[in-house]
C-alpha cells in the first residue's frame, strides 16, 4: 500500500507573541487547504498541556501519521512535541516546526507581508512533513568513567565530584604538580585566605582519593570516540596509556599576560615595574626594589586587558581584586608607603567585592582614574604618564615600584587539546561554549564538557562554580549508563559512492571512514552530528542526511515557491 | 561660530568607542605645555548634542600629529584623525593662520609649501647628472620638499644620493615633475587640496612606471603608504633600502657592509626615532640596523626611545604653526635627553626632526657637546 501523508497543522498564537504580529487565522485557513493536510488548528499555547492534549487526539481520531507545528524555534519545543506525537503513538521524527516566531513575527511589523511569510513557513513545513521518514534513535552503554584535563583548582572539583559519585576518573596534569596557577597565589580575595591552604586541602583530596588516578607531567596526545565512549590516549613522562571515559571535561586553564608586549611600560627593561603575577610571589617576604623598601607604589589596572591593541577586548575579571588585595596587602606590610591605583574602573562585582574595595581605600589606598599611558624614567625613579581624568588633567606620578595588573589570555599550550576535541573558540580566543546561558559547560561535541579558565576568564569561586556544573553535566551520561544517538545522521547509497574521501576531509567528527574490503564510505552514526558537510561536499550525491534529504528539502523549496498559488491569496496577501 | 555636526563626526572617526580611560592624553606630549586634551576633546563632541563649537580652540593646532594617543588607545580610536577633522573645519572657513594659508596657496600654486619655484626644486642636482625616472630603473628616489629646497636638508639629500650610488642601488628621479606629496597640507585640514595632489602624484607616478620608490622624509613615507588609496606601489623609507643592502646574505646582490665602508666614524651616538618613521610605521631597527653597521660607532639609547620616542613637535603642520606656547620646545627636551647619554652625535632620519632639534641645540647653547646629524650624513662619513 503506497503512503499517503495526513499531516496535522497547528499554528501556535504564543500569546500575543504571534498573534498581534500574524494573521493566524488567515494561515490556519490556508494551511488546510495544502495538500495532503488534514485538520489545520490553531491555539494560544500549542505547548500548554492543553495544546499538546489537542494533537493527541487528533492522531488519535483522524488517524495523523505527520504532524506540524507552526510556532516558535526548534531550539525550543521542538523536543517537547516529539515527546507529545511520540506519546500518541507516531515516531517522533515525524514531526516538523514551522517558526513563525523568532524568524517571523518577533522581526517583523504586523502587515499583510508578515503573515505571507508565515504562510510560507508553513507551507514549506508541510512540504517537508509529507516527505518525512520515521527513524529509529539508539541507545549506546557508557563507560562509567571520566578523563579530566588540566589539574588546577577547576580540574581538581570536577575530578573531585565525579570520583565522590562514585566513577573512575583520570586526571591528566602537564606540569609536574597539581594545583595550577591558584598554588602560586599568596592569599585569595575578598577573605584574604591562604591560597596554599585552600589549593593543597584540594590536592590532598584528589590525590589520596581511590577513585582518582593523577597522571602528572603527562598530556593527552590522541581523542578518539564519542559520548559514552572515548578513548585518550595519554603520553606521560616515559611512558603510554590509554584512557577509557564516558565524558570529558576539559579544565586547561589560561596563560598570564606578558606586558612585554607594552613595550611602553617598560616591563623587562625597568627592574622598578612587576606584575601582580610577580608581586604576589614576594607578598610573603620582604618587598624591595633594588634592595630597597619601595615608598611609592603605583598599580596600573586593565594590563592587557579591554585592550584591542593586544588583540584582547575582554574584561579579565579578576584583575580588579588582585589589585584591590596586594594594595591592601602591601600597605600592611609597608605602612607609611604611598600607595596609588590608576583604574579605568573598578568592577568589584562579586559576592563581598564592593565592601573589599571600600575597606582597601579604608587602608589608605589611593584610587585614581585614568589609564597610564606610558612609564619613564627620570633620574634614579620611575614617572607614571597618565591623566587623572576625573580631575581632567595630565599628571607625572613618580614611583619606586610600578605593579602592572595583567590579565588573563588563553593558553596556547591548549592548541592542542582544541584540536583533538575540535573545540571552538569564541572571538576571544578562549573555548567557546554551547550557549552562552543555557549551556555554558557544554561543547559542540556530545559529551564534552568545559571547566574553569579555559572557557573564559575566572576567580577562583567562579571557577569551582563551572568545575562543580561540568562535573554535574558529565555524570548525566554516566549515570544512565547509556546514551541515546540522534538519528539525524547522514547516510550513504553505497551504489552511488566512488569511495573518494572528500567527506571524509571535510567531517570534524571523524565519522566517515572507507570500509576497507567494499571501498566506499561508511558512516559511524554514533560519531556523526548530523551537520551535512559531508552531502555537500560529495561529488556524486551519494551522501543524504536523515532529516534533511535532498528530497525533503526539494519538496520543501517547491512549497514554498508554489505553496500560495495552491489557492488564490486574499487580496491583503499580495506580496510586497 | 564654528560649528560642526557632533553625530556625524562621532560616527566617522568612531568615537562611540571611547571610554575616557585618558590613556590618549597621558601619553600626549604636548600636554605638558598646552591645553590639549584629546580625552576632554571627545567627551566634549560626545556630550555636544546639537553642535560641537570649535571656534577659539587653538589648541587644535598645537597638535604635532605624532600618533601616540592612536598607538596607545586601547579601544582603536584615533584622537589624531579626529583632531585633524576637527582643523578641516577651521580650513573651510577659511579662519586659519596666515602662515598656513601661505603654505597651502604656495601647495597649490608651486607644489611644494614651502613658497619655493617650481622649476627650482631640481636645482640641488644640477651638478650630480642624476639619472631620470624610467622603466627599467627599481627605484624612483622620491625627494620631498624640505628635503629639495632646504640648504641644510640638501646635504641630507646628497648624501643619499652618494650612498645609493656607491652601493649600485639603480635608481632614478622626477627633478622639477616631483610634486608634493600633501602630507602636512592633509593634516593641516585641507582634505579638498589633499584629494587633488593625490590624483596627480598617483597620475606621475603611472606616467613614469614607478613601481617601487623610497623617500628622504618619514612623512612623504607615510602618506604614500597610508594616505593614499590603495594601490601597488612599493614603498620605503631609505634606511630599509640601506638596512636591507646591509643585512643581505652574503652572495645576494648587493653590498655588504664590510664592502661599502671603507673609512670608519668613532663616535657616540644616539638615534632619534622620528615619530612618522616609528610610531606611525613601527619602522624602529632599520636606521639602528644600519648606524650599528658603520666601523666605529657606539649607539646608546635614550629612556625615551622607540615607542617612546618624544616628538621634536615638527609634524602635523606645525613648522608652519609654533603653537599656543613657544615658550617650552619638546625639541630642546630631546637634545637634554640625547645629552644625559654622552652621545656626541644625535642622528635622526626625518628632515623636520633635524632642523627642530638642530635649532634646539643652538637655542640651549649645546653645539659644542652635541651634533645633530641625519643617518645618511653619519654614514656618508665612513664611505
Amino acid at each position: 500500500m503506497t503512503f499517503r501523508p495526513r499531516i496535522g497543522v497547528y499554528i501556535c498564537h504564543c500569546g500575543i507573541n504571534i498573534a498581534a504580529t500574524v494573521d493566524i487565522a488567515a494561515v490556519t485557513e490556508f494551511a488546510a487547504r495544502l495538500p495532503g493536510v488534514v485538520i489545520s488548528r490553531e491555539y494560544t499555547y500549542m505547548c500548554s498541556d492543553p495544546g499538546q492534549a489537542i494533537i493527541k487526539q487528533d492522531i488519535h481520531d483522524l488517524d495523523l501519521n505527520r504532524v506540524v507545528v507552526a510556532s516558535c524555534s526548534p531550539r525550543m519545543h521542538e523536543p517537547t512535541f516529539r515527546a507529545t506525537i511520540s506519546d500518541a503513538g507516531l515516531n517522533p521524527y515525524c514531526f516538523e516546526m514551522a517558526n513563525i516566531r523568532e524568524q517571523c513575527s518577533w522581526v517583523h511589523a504586523g502587515s499583510a507581508a508578515t503573515t505571507l511569510k508565515a504562510i510560507e513557513l508553513v507551507s514549506s513545513a508541510v512540504g517537508k512533513a509529507a516527505q518525512l521518514e520515521p527513524l529509529q534513535e539508539r541507545q549506546v552503554p557508557v563507560t562509567p568513567a571520566a578523563l579530566v584535563i588540566g589539574g588546577g583548582v577547576s580540574g581538581m572539583q570536577s575530578a573531585l565530584d565525579i570520583a565522590e559519585a562514585g566513577f573512575q576518573v583520570t586526571l591528566v596534569e602537564r606540569k609536574n604538580r597539581l594545583g595550577g596557577h591558584v598554588a602560586h597565589l599568596y592569599k585569595t580575595f575578598p577573605t584574604l585566605e591562604s591560597a596554599g591552604d585552600l589549593v593543597n586541602s584540594l590536592i590532598d583530596a584528589v590525590s589520596n582519593h581511590p577513585g582518582i588516578k593523577v597522571i602528572t607531567e603527562a598530556q593527552v596526545v590522541e581523542i578518539g570516540g564519542y559520548i559514552g565512549n572515548f578513548k585518550a590516549t595519554v603520553m606521560a613522562n616515559d611512558h603510554q596509556l590509554d584512557v577509557l571515559a564516558g565524558a570529558i571535561i576539559v579544565a586547561s586553564g589560561y596563560e598570564v599576560f606578558n606586558p612585554i608586549r607594552k613595550p611602553e611600560l617598560g616591563y623587562g627593561v625597568y627592574p622598578g615595574v612587576l606584575t601582580t603575577w610577580d608581586l604576589e610571589k614576594l607578598l610573603p617576604g620582604d618587598i624591595t626594589v633594588k634592595g630597597r623598601e619601595p615608598e611609592r607604589v603605583v598599580f596600573i589596572k586593565c594590563v592587557g586587558s579591554r585592550d584591542q591593541t593586544v588583540g584582547n577586548p575582554y574584561c579579565s575579571r579578576v584583575c580588579c581584586m588582585v589589585t584591590a588585595k596586594q594594595a591592601r596587602i602591601l600597605k600592611q606590610k609597608l605602612p607609611k608607603s604611598q600607595v596609588t591605583v590608576f583604574y579605568m574602573d573598578v568592577r568589584a562585582f562579586g559576592k563581598d567585592f564592593e565592601i573589599f574595595y571600600d575597606k582597601t581605600r579604608e587602608a589608605g589606598v589611593i584610587y585614581r582614574r585614568g589609564n597610564p599611558s606610558e612609564i619613564i624614567k627620570k633620574g634614579d625613579h620611575l614617572v607614571v604618564r597618565a591623566e587623572d581624568t576625573l580631575l581632567g588633567e595630565p599628571v607625572e606620578v613618580e614611583a619606586d615600584l610600578v605593579v602592572l595588573a595583567v590579565g588573563m589570555e588563553p593558553d596556547p599550550q591548549s592548541d592542542d587539546i582544541a584540536g583533538l576535541l575540535k573545540l571552538a573558540r569564541s572571538s576571544d580566543g578562549f573555548f567557546l561554549e554551547a550557549h552562552p546561558k543555557l549551556r555554558p559547560v557544554d561543547t559542540a561535541t556530545a559529551g564534552v564538557f568545559l571547566a574553569g579558565c579555559c572557557q573564559g576568564p575566572k576567580d577562583m569561586a567562579e571557577s569551582i562554580n563551572q568545575a562543580r556544573a561540568a562535573a554535574a553535566a558529565a555524570m548525566i551520561p554516566l549515570m544512565r549508563g547509556e546514551v541515546p544517538v540522534d538519528a539525524a545522521t547522514s547516510f550513504i547509497e553505497a551504489e552511488l559512492c566512488s569511495g573518494c574521501g572528500q567527506c571524509a576531509e571535510v567531517c570534524t567528527y571523524s565519522a566517515l571512514t572507507l570500509h576497507p574490503v567494499r571501498k566506499v564510505m561508511t558512516v559511524n552514526p554514533v560519531l556523526c552530528q548530523g551537520c551535512g558537510a559531508c552531502a555537500a561536499a560529495c561529488p556524486s550525491g551519494a551522501i543524504n542526511v536523515h532529516q534533511f534529504t535532498f528530497t525533503q528539502f526539494m519538496a520543501q523549496i517547491e512549497a514554498f515557491s508554489n505553496g500560495w498559488e495552491v489557492s488564490e491569496p486574499s487580496k491583503k496577501l499580495e506580496k510586497v | 561660530m564654528l560649528k560642526i555636526d557632533p553625530h556625524q563626526f562621532i560616527l566617522d572617526y568612531g568615537l562611540y568607542a571611547c571610554i575616557q580611560c585618558g590613556k590618549c592624553t597621558g601619553g600626549c606630549p604636548m600636554v605638558i605645555k598646552t591645553s590639549l586634551n584629546p580625552r576632554n576633546l571627545i567627551y566634549r563632541i560626545i556630550i555636544a548634542g546639537n553642535g560641537f563649537d570649535v571656534e577659539g580652540r587653538e589648541e587644535l593646532w598645537d597638535c604635532t600629529t605624532c600618533s601616540t594617543c592612536a598607538t596607545r588607545c586601547p579601544k582603536q580610536v584615533n584622537p589624531m584623525e579626529a583632531v585633524i577633522g576637527l582643523r578641516n573645519a577651521f580650513v573651510e572657513k577659511g579662519k586659519i593662520h596666515s602662515n598656513v594659508k601661505v603654505a597651502l596657496e604656495s601647495t597649490f600654486r608651486h607644489g611644494n609649501p614651502l613658497t619655493m619655484l617650481r622649476e627650482e626644486r631640481a636645482a640641488w642636482a644640477e651638478d650630480l647628472s642624476l639619472p631620470a625616472m624610467k622603466q627599467g630603473v627599481d627605484y624612483l628616489y622620491y625627494v620631498g620638499c624640505t628635503p629639495s629646497y632646504d640648504p641644510r636638508v640638501q646635504h641630507v639629500t646628497r648624501a643619499i644620493v652618494k650612498i645609493m650610488q656607491q652601493a649600485e642601488v639603480s635608481f632614478g628621479y622626477l627633478g622639477n615633475d616631483e610634486n608634493c606629496c600633501g602630507s602636512e597640507v592633509r593634516r593641516l585640514g585641507e582634505a579638498g587640496l589633499f584629494e587633488m595632489m593625490v590624483e596627480d602624484n598617483t597620475e606621475i607616478f603611472k606616467e613614469f612606471g614607478v613601481e617601487k620608490m623610497f623617500t628622504t622624509s618619514p612623512h612623504c613615507l607615510n602618506a604614500f603608504l597610508k594616505d593614499y588609496p590603495k594601490n601597488k606601489l612599493s614603498v620605503l623609507h631609505y634606511t630599509q633600502v640601506l638596512a636591507d643592502l646591509l643585512n643581505a646574505d652574503p652572495g645576494e646582490k648587493g653590498k655588504k657592509a664590510s664592502d661599502l665602508f671603507t673609512g670608519k666614524l668613532e663616535a657616540t651616538i644616539t638615534y632619534h626615532d622620528p615619530c612618522y618613521l616609528g610610531k606611525h610605521n613601527g619602522i624602529f631597527d632599520p636606521p639602528r640596523d644600519v648606524l650599528r653597521s658603520i666601523p666605529g660607532v657606539k649607539l646608546v639609547e635614550m629612556d625615551r626611545s622607540r615607542e617612546k620616542s618624544l616628538c621634536c613637535e615638527g609634524g602635523g603642520g606645525r613648522m608652519w604653526l609654533e603653537g599656543t606656547n613657544p615658550s617650552v620646545r619638546l625639541a630642546q627636551m630631546r637634545v637634554k635627553e640625547a645629552l644625559e647619554t654622552g652621545a656626541e652625535i644625535l642622528a635622526t632620519a626625518c628632515p623636520f626632526c633635524l632642523l627642530t632639534l638642530e635649532e634646539a641645540v643652538k637655542h640651549i647653547n649645546a653645539e659644542e657637546k652635541i651634533r645633530v646629524m641625519d643617518v645618511a650624513e653619519i654614514v656618508e662619513q665612513a664611505l
